[in-house]
């Protein structure tokens, strides 16, 4: 294989308010079977990348937890792997990960003992499918130094993100991050195809320079020097980095065009098999326009949801647009609406949630009553 | 190679004939049940779940699908360095070459298999019942009693006892004697076909019988050892234990699993049952859709109504359409409209738009009575049924089937289309 890959996955904000104190973003589960980071993994899995790495540091239990087999996305072999790099002392560092650049810095060894020509590095809270090799051809035709994957989004949402301007070659000319205003609606997904060996320059440059950021201090510093390539993708892109595109994103698979894009259409994205029985509906159960995982227990009615793995919906309960994380126990007459309620919750009966300006997280810590 | 204590032998070479088209391609212990599984996950997950990580699974009738089913196992965890599952089919040899001609001659056929563990005990057992046990009490039953031979039995009512191994033991628990489907059954203590054997004495009776014709554990190993007075312990089980050989009995186990709080529970969070996970997504259930009473698996689509059935992955179920009483498995299109009453539909079926299945009376079946009654349709895998037509009860379908094969839109009750196409 032509490329290694890395997955930027140790990022946390406070755009992601409760939700962050559990896990890493790319450790959140999404659209009711998975979570963030299969996206990616699957990514590298389906475009033949074999030698990936994880790079995590914050709250990594969930996700460690979710990577502990790499057998579900199938880097269980002889050639090539699934590392996770978390970072830790050595005798001549003793930093956590200060940034993007440095994070990988400190795990330049994995790169210099690689053999494979080219990096594909991503991040693990993005919701896509996309063809790396597509990318690579693309950065070899283009005889690119970096090239980064962007695409074109609407609304105000726009200043969360590293937003750039290309030329008719596809060059790209500027890049913000974060801007306040721009007029540009093209973005950077934080996929980049690099060679292995300009990266590791790149790194050990600015790691003299002790600078760790690799957006600010590595894309946009070098902008004007090297040849860095846009890549527009047209299909399905999103990102889960604050409660409400993590909640639009969840609502988002209630549309038969992404259902189908997702679930229908091969590449199949893979994830941690649970060995879960299938869902039970019994007397009571009135469930429209919703998603429901495997493992679930219905008894009410639930409508316009997203219901993960291993809920029990008590008698009487009503749910609207809302997403209950895995393993909740919702007790009876339960009225949850317009929230994300926090996996492993146990909401007592007779509870009253609802999300009046925006969306509502639930967090509970009730002891829970087995049944 | 690693001593174990103790290896299982399952026996899933069967057809199971009375499930008629549903076997048709796919051997029993891997035809789909409760929404998710196979038959054959059920002792597997008990096996690991016992503590038992070496099984030796003997195949012989339509094997592919129980093949790719088992893989290197996974999904029980049974990849192991040591042991581990083996799939077993017969094999030539060079003096003689034979089928597995009966269950004892099937383990007979794989002494090598087992010799090479050199275990204390072996556990046989069959790939076509649900249940959950576990192995290893009985192990210790089987101990502590210094038997050579036990029995896993359970209480069946009498008349129904002609159908099994039947024991009478005496007040240790110690078999005074065994009959084999007896007429006239003189107890209602009936052999679950569980059985452990202490390794010698499993090796010497196989050796003696080996020249057996149709060489059966009920009819001729156990009556062997019985005969030589060796110890014969009855270890009584009295969990839930299904054999569901039958459509009848398969359709009702299949319903069991919808009971509000199920006599059969897959939902404890303990004594999971494992199987191959190969469909991720979670279901959908649309605006117009109404689900009541019912088991729905993953990836599935449901704009329909679907009342007290058991739905398998990845099933569509499309607009106006309503299922009731029913068991659909996977990746099985139901049309628009379409009405299904009391059937099985096998995987992989398309049924087109306003069809009805299952109306009118019951009608006794003119190919094979007794296989299909119970009031049921049955659809093979791999089906087609065109839109508009209309099918009784007690019939059966396989193959892909056309508007003229349906004389009037209509197979009426008791009908039966096989069509042979490439499955002949």
């Amino acid at each position: 294989m032509r490329a290694l890959g890395l997955i930027l996955a140790g990022g946390s904000n406070n755009k992601m308010r409760e939700l962050s104190k559990k896990r890493a973003i790319a450790a959140m589960p999404v659209a009711g079977s998975y979570r963030s980071i299969d996206f990616a993994l699957s990514n590298m899995s389906n475009s033949h990348i074999q030698r990936v790495a994880v790079l995590t540091q914050f709250n990594a239990r969930s996700l460690n937890e979710h990577l502990s087999s790499s057998k579900w996305w199938d880097f269980g072999r002889k050639q090539g792997g699934l590392y996770v790099f978390t970072p830790m002392v050595t005798a001549d560092n003793s930093w956590w990960y200060r940034g993007t650049a440095d994070a990988m810095y400190q795990n330049l060894n994995f790169l210099k003992n690689s053999h494979e020509p080219y990096v594909v590095i991503a991040s693990g809270d993005g919701i896509y499918k996309l063809d790396y090799n597509k990318v690579l051809e693309y950065h070899i035709e283009k005889r690119a130094d970096i090239t980064v994957v962007c695409t074109d989004i609407e609304g105000d949402d726009i200043n969360r993100f590293g937003v750039l301007k290309m030329n008719e070659e596809s060059r790209i000319e500027e890049f913000e991050e974060k801007p306040m205003v721009t007029q540009s609606h093209t973005i950077s997904t934080g996929v980049y195809v690099i060679r292995r060996r300009q990266l590791i320059e790149m790194l050990e440059k600015c790691a003299q320079e002790d600078r760790h950021d690799f957006v600010k201090d590595i894309l946009i510093r070098y902008k004007n020097l090297k040849r860095i390539y846009g890549y527009k993708i047209k299909d399905y892109w999103s990102n889960v980095s604050t409660v409400e595109s993590y909640y639009r994103t969840n609502m988002d698979f209630l549309k038969p065009e992404v259902r189908e894009y997702f679930f229908r259409t091969g590449p199949e994205v893979k994830t941690k098999i649970d060995d879960l029985p299938p869902a039970k509906y019994n007397p009571g159960a009135d469930v429209k326009n919703s998603l429901v995982a495997s493992g679930c227990i219905i008894n009410g009615v639930v409508e316009n949801s997203v219901i993960f793995k291993n809920v029990f919906v008590g008698n009487n309960c009503v749910i609207k647009n809302s997403i209950i994380l895995n393993d909740v126990y919702l007790g009876d007459n339960t009225h949850i609406e317009n929230c994300v309620v926090e996996s492993r919750d146990t909401i007592r009966a007779n509870s009253y949630h609802y999300g009046e300006d925006g969306i509502k997280i639930v967090v509970e810590k009730n002891e829970r009553y087995v049944i | 190679m690693m001593k174990k204590e103790m290896i299982a032998m399952l026996l899933a070479g069967g057809q199971g004939s009375r499930l008629g088209v549903l076997t048709e391609k796919v051997a029993k212990p891997a035809v789909s049940f409760g929404g998710k599984y196979r038959i054959i996950d059920f002792p597997l997950s008990n096996c690991i779940n016992s503590g038992i990580d070496t099984v030796g699974v003997l195949t012989q009738y339509q094997p592919l699908l129980l093949n790719t089913h088992i893989g290197i196992g996974i999904p029980w965890d049974l990849d192991k360095n040591e042991g581990g599952v083996t799939v077993l089919p017969p094999y030539e040899k060079s003096t003689n070459s034979e089928w597995y001609t009966g269950t004892a001659n099937a383990i007979y056929q794989n002494l090598d298999y087992m010799e090479q563990y050199n275990p204390d005990y072996v556990l046989i057992l069959s790939g076509d019942h649900i249940y959950k046990m576990d192995y290893e009490v009985m192990l210790d039953f089987h101990k502590v009693n210094k038997a050579d031979v036990t029995l896993a039995t359970m209480p069946v009512p009498i008349e129904e006892a002609s159908r099994f191994g039947i024991v009478v033991t005496d007040d240790t628990n110690r078999i005074t004697q065994f009959e084999e489907k007896p007429e006239k059954p003189s107890s209602n203590l009936a052999s679950m076909g569980i059985y452990i054997f202490s390794w010698p004495v499993l090796r010497e009776a196989l050796l003696a019988k080996k020249d057996q014709n149709n060489c059966d554990f009920g009819m001729h190993v156990l009556p062997y050892c019985h005969d030589k007075k060796q110890r014969l312990f009855a270890y009584e089980y009295n969990g839930y234990w299904k054999d569901v050989g039958t459509l009848g009995s398969y359709w009702e186990a299949n319903m069991e699993l919808i009971d509000i709080i199920p006599e059969f529970n897959l939902y404890e969070e303990f004594w999971r049952i494992y199987t191959k996970g190969d469909i991720i997504p979670p279901q959908y259930i649309s605006e117009k859709a109404v689900v009541g009473k019912c088991l729905i698996g993953e990836g599935s689509e449901i704009y329909g109504e679907v009342e007290n059935s058991v739905i398998g992955p990845n099933v569509y179920i499309g607009e106006g359409a309503v299922v009731k009483d029913s068991v659909i498995m996977r990746n099985t299109r139901i049309g628009r409209n379409t009405v299904v009453d009391k059937s099985i539909i096998a995987e992989d079926v398309s049924i087109g738009n306003d069809v009805v299945l299952g109306e009118g009376e019951e009608v006794e079946n003119v190919a094979k009575p007794k296989v299909y009654a119970f009031g049921l349709v049955t659809i093979g895998e791999h089906s087609v049924i065109p839109s508009g037509v209309r099918i009784g009860k007690n019939t059966a379908i396989s193959g892909e089937t056309t508007l003229e094969d349906y004389p009037g839109k209509v197979l009426p009750g008791g009908g039966v289309i096989a069509k042979d196409g490439d499955r002949a």
